[in-house]
């Protein structure tokens, strides 16, 4: 008796799994679409590609962390279909960046950053640039406090740091040694609760409990962003092979659409790469809009 | 007679059944070597590969203090002490503790209270490693901050955040391993007059002795490979650690921060699988000296 | 009338020291429970995660972490009970046993996050798994393996050695003494062993991160088609299990609420642990007074 009721459930589960299986296979095709890379850019990418889903249904879009390096890594592999990064290809060590497209969805704004406590609002360019190379060491000289500075950079090879660096430090200077961290919030966490810390993070992660510094009067703020008033942003990549799917294509013109840029990621407080009146190039070259 | 003879000589229903069972629990036990191999393979192959294809001297890895992929310094000799150091300092703070707790549950309080640890003990050894870092991050790292200036962001914030995390551990093989003595023992020392912390120091902790180095060294090799908890603590700057207070870098957290900013086949890769592979190194020690103390204890 | 002086002593010392002991380990419960437990709430179980609004829950996480438990004790289970058996019943003692059990345990102190980056290189690239349940539930058999292979072991181990001799002094094959005899005698030992180990496995982050991935794409609780890509049943897809999204949110999460989410999926974490333990005892017993009847 048991045996046979061991049987008819086992028939049951092997009958219902392949007709399942076929189901499956005769449903409308279900295009798949790949992301994977940037942490930073991730939450981004996930609302853009679940409210993508709303309208196109029959598009599977998987948005997964790992870093920029595995992501640009895989998609020259060609094992994932788009790779996102915070960095050009070319300035990542073992990309060719020839064989891989590049589409910028994002524009990302950074901004020094300290805690509120400590009472200092502006730092001039020059200021920033001695903090991060270690030739002031004491917040005392740039008007604030009798308060050692502690400085947190970010990971090597992250892309704010590369961004950062590449407009505050001069070629050849070797930025301070100091503690290193991986990710914006950790980042925020550290600077709420160190009195004399600075760090940078992207616009996105900026709120209450830390205070961002203009630099030179200048607030940092979208609109600055776009005259490069501001100096310190980066683009958000999607990059792709060569030659691209039709589902691929199709997400990512949804993702560069007025309607995305103006909304999501907006909201995100990333700026929106149709109000940029400049361009910048993978070497930090800043130059007109045409 | 042909048919006895031939009965005879096939192999019964039993002995068939034998054979099922000995194919079934080979394979298995094979799936599990072919695993081991292939990790220890692969690991090493991966692990070498900095020094065979990139041509980084093997010196200079373990003995450079400069960690800087961007000017293709890897030294990682920051790393190596660093891990070393919050894994024994962890060891050294939570061994006492865990001997004293498992002393006081198995000699000293009403089997009623034990009955209510074991589970808390079991429940403790459970709760993921996140969990701890998570803790370590909005807790002891701000209070640390607060008590001795700085971040609070270093060293004794990892090796405090790590020695909550094998105090469970550490205790309830302590206490298994004290049960272990026999009743005997206790009764003879009371016997001859002993009282009972007499008894519990010359007679139930040394004849655990084995069981306790054991319990330790496991402790300390679960500590050496956390990598999450450690790294949400322990503040990620790779270089050589000058005090409790200074942010450092481990083996495992330079894994985890790395892996993802870098690409497959790289040197700063490849220099982070050979990091991997001290790892994995470090783990087959320890387990070695695990069976040397067990041997000893044994004899 | 020293020693007893001395005795009592220590007495006091060991007994305050193990009383801060206990103090530090209930506050650190409890301040997870206190913190975490005012978020939980059912909308907090039962709605999904936000990417950066805040009112976010954590619904598909906790299934997925639920799920892959499954799907790793599927594979762990069988394979672990095998090798124990052959470990405990048919293997000679030589040196060839010695290593393979040396083999075990190195794999068992195998740091997470090493297993994971092979996981990530292994079955996620070489065997083109993608991110995915699957292969994350293999990364976590890897990681499961000897603590459980060691358990059943030693669950056999207690069997008496007289019922086997018994077993087989009635003719029966060893197999069939195992099967038989020895496997439902220690099937307590061996049911609370697996579920403590589901509760260890449950909370693992550092091998998922590159294996299971970090997000977790919508899936569909009415789609109980495993092949279809959508479905919450299906083993493919990519998942975020609950201790990885701890992680996560408090490293890159944008959400406002990051420290409310992450107190409230901790303390669920250790409530479900909690529980595991709990069921682990609750099944032994059961199985035990069964047996005994």
């Amino acid at each position: 008796m048991r045996r046979i009721l061991l049987g008819i459930i086992l028939a049951v589960l092997v009958g219902g799994l392949g007709a399942g299986w076929v189901a499956a296979k005769h449903h409308p095709a279900q295009e798949k679409v790949t992301i994977v890379g940037s942490t930073a850019l991730q939450p981004l990418a996930e609302a853009v590609a679940s409210r993508y889903r709303q309208g196109q249904p029959t598009t599977n879009i998987t948005v997964q962390g790992g870093g920029s390096g595995t992501g640009l890594s895989q998609v020259q592999a060609g094992a994932v279909n788009i790779g996102s990064a915070d960095i050009f290809a070319s300035q990542q060590d073992g990309i060719d960046a020839h064989k891989l497209r590049d589409h910028i969805v994002a524009v990302s704004g950074i901004a020094p950053i300290v805690n509120p406590k400590l009472g200092v609002k502006n730092l001039t360019m020059t200021q920033l640039h001695q903090i991060f190379t270690g030739q002031i060491t004491n917040w005392r000289r740039v008007g604030g406090p009798d308060l050692p500075i502690t400085v947190i950079n970010r990971a090597n090879g992250s892309g704010t740091r590369l961004a950062f660096e590449q407009t505050v430090l001069r070629k050849g200077d070797h930025a301070v040694q100091a503690q290193e961290q991986d990710s914006n919030g950790t980042v925020k966490e550290i600077v709420t609760n160190t009195p004399g810390a600075i760090s940078y993070i992207s616009f996105s992660y900026l709120n209450k409990t830390v205070q961002p510094l203009k630099i030179n009067g200048v607030a940092p703020t979208a609109s600055n962003v776009t005259t490069n008033r501001w100096p310190l942003w980066s683009y958000e990549h999607l990059y792709t092979q060569r030659r691209l799917n039709r589902a691929t294509q199709q997400f990512i013109k949804y993702m560069q659409s007025g309607k995305v840029q103006n909304g999501l990621v907006k909201e995100a407080n990333y700026v929106s790469i149709h109000e940029m009146k400049v361009t910048k190039s993978a070497t930090g070259q800043v130059s007109e809009r045409k | 007679m042909d048919k006895v003879k031939q009965e005879l000589l096939t192999p019964s229903a039993e002995s068939r059944q034998e054979w099922r069972g000995k194919i079934i629990s080979y394979l298995a036990i094979i799936v599990i070597g072919g695993l081991v191999a292939t990790i220890l393979i692969f690991l090493t192959s991966k692990g070498v590969a900095l020094f065979i294809q990139d041509g980084y001297s093997l010196g200079k890895f373990l003995s450079g203090v400069n960690w800087q992929p961007s000017h293709h310094l890897y030294g990682a000799l920051p790393m190596i002490v660093t891990s070393f150091a919050v894994t024994l300092l962890a060891g050294i703070v939570a061994l006492p503790l865990a001997l004293v707790s498992a002393v006081a549950i198995t000699e000293m309080l009403p089997p009623r209270v034990n009955q209510l640890i074991q589970p808390v003990i079991e429940l403790l050894v459970g709760v993921p490693s996140v969990v701890y870092g998570y803790v370590g991050l909005t807790v002891i790292v701000p209070r640390l901050g607060r008590l001795f200036g700085g971040t609070g962001f270093g060293i004794l914030a990892a090796t405090c955040v790590l020695f909550l995390m094998v105090l469970p551990t550490m205790t309830s093989m302590t206490i298994d391993n004290l049960r272990q003595v026999p009743k005997q023992y206790r009764l003879a020392s009371a016997g001859l007059g002993a009282t009972r912390w007499q008894t519990i120091t010359r007679v139930v902790i040394p004849s655990a002795k084995g069981g306790i180095l054991t319990a330790m060294i496991f402790g300390m090799a679960r500590a050496f490979g956390e990598a999450l908890a450690v790294q949400m603590v322990i503040g990620n700057a790779a270089v050589m650690p000058h005090g409790l207070m200074s942010s450092a870098a481990t083996l495992t957290s330079v894994l985890t921060t790395g892996i993802g900013n870098t690409v497959m086949g790289t040197t700063s890769n490849n220099a982070l699988w050979s990091l991997a592979l001290i790892l994995l190194l470090m783990s087959l020690a320890f387990n070695l000296l695990l069976r040397l103390v067990a041997k000893k204890g044994a004899h | 009338m020293r020693a007893e002086k001395v005795d009592k002593i220590a007495t006091a010392v060991v007994l305050s020291l193990a009383g801060l002991v206990g103090l530090l380990i209930i506050s650190f419960l409890g301040y997870l429970l206190v913190v975490g437990l005012p978020n939980v709430s059912w909308h907090f179980l039962f709605s999904p995660a936000e990417s950066f609004k805040s009112g976010g829950g954590i619904r598909d996480q906790l299934f997925n972490s639920l799920y892959l438990v499954v799907l790793t004790m599927l594979v762990s289970v069988p394979l672990a009970l095998c090798a124990a058996i052959y470990l405990s019943e048919y293997a000679p003692q030589n040196r060839l046993t010695a290593t393979l059990r040396l083999a075990i345990e190195v794999l068992s102190s195998l740091p997470s996050v090493v297993i994971g980056l092979f996981g990530y290189l292994v079955f996620v690239l070489q065997f083109g798994l993608d991110f995915s349940l699957l292969a994350g539930a293999l990364a976590l058999t890897i990681l499961n393996l000897p603590l459980l292979t060691r358990s059943c072991e030693d669950a056999l181990q207690q069997v008496p050695q007289l019922q086997r001799q018994a077993g087989l002094g009635l003719g029966m094959s060893k197999w069939r003494v195992t099967t038989k005899i020895v496997l439902p005698a220690a099937l307590s030992g061996i049911i609370t062993g697996a579920i403590l180990s589901a509760g260890r496995i449950f909370g693992e982050a550092a091998a998922l991160i590159y294996t299971a991935g970090q997000s977790s794409p919508a899936i569909s609780y009415t789609d109980w088609n495993p092949f279809s890509p959508t479905s919450f049943l299906n083993p493919l897809r990519p998942a975020e299990t609950l201790a990885v999204h701890i992680w996560k949110v408090n490293s890159e999460g944008l959400v406002p609420d990051a420290r409310a989410v992450s107190n409230g999926s901790a303390a669920v974490l250790i409530i479900t642990i909690l529980a595991f333990n709990l069921l682990a005892r609750l099944v032994g017993y059961l199985i035990k007074r069964r047996l005994a009847k």
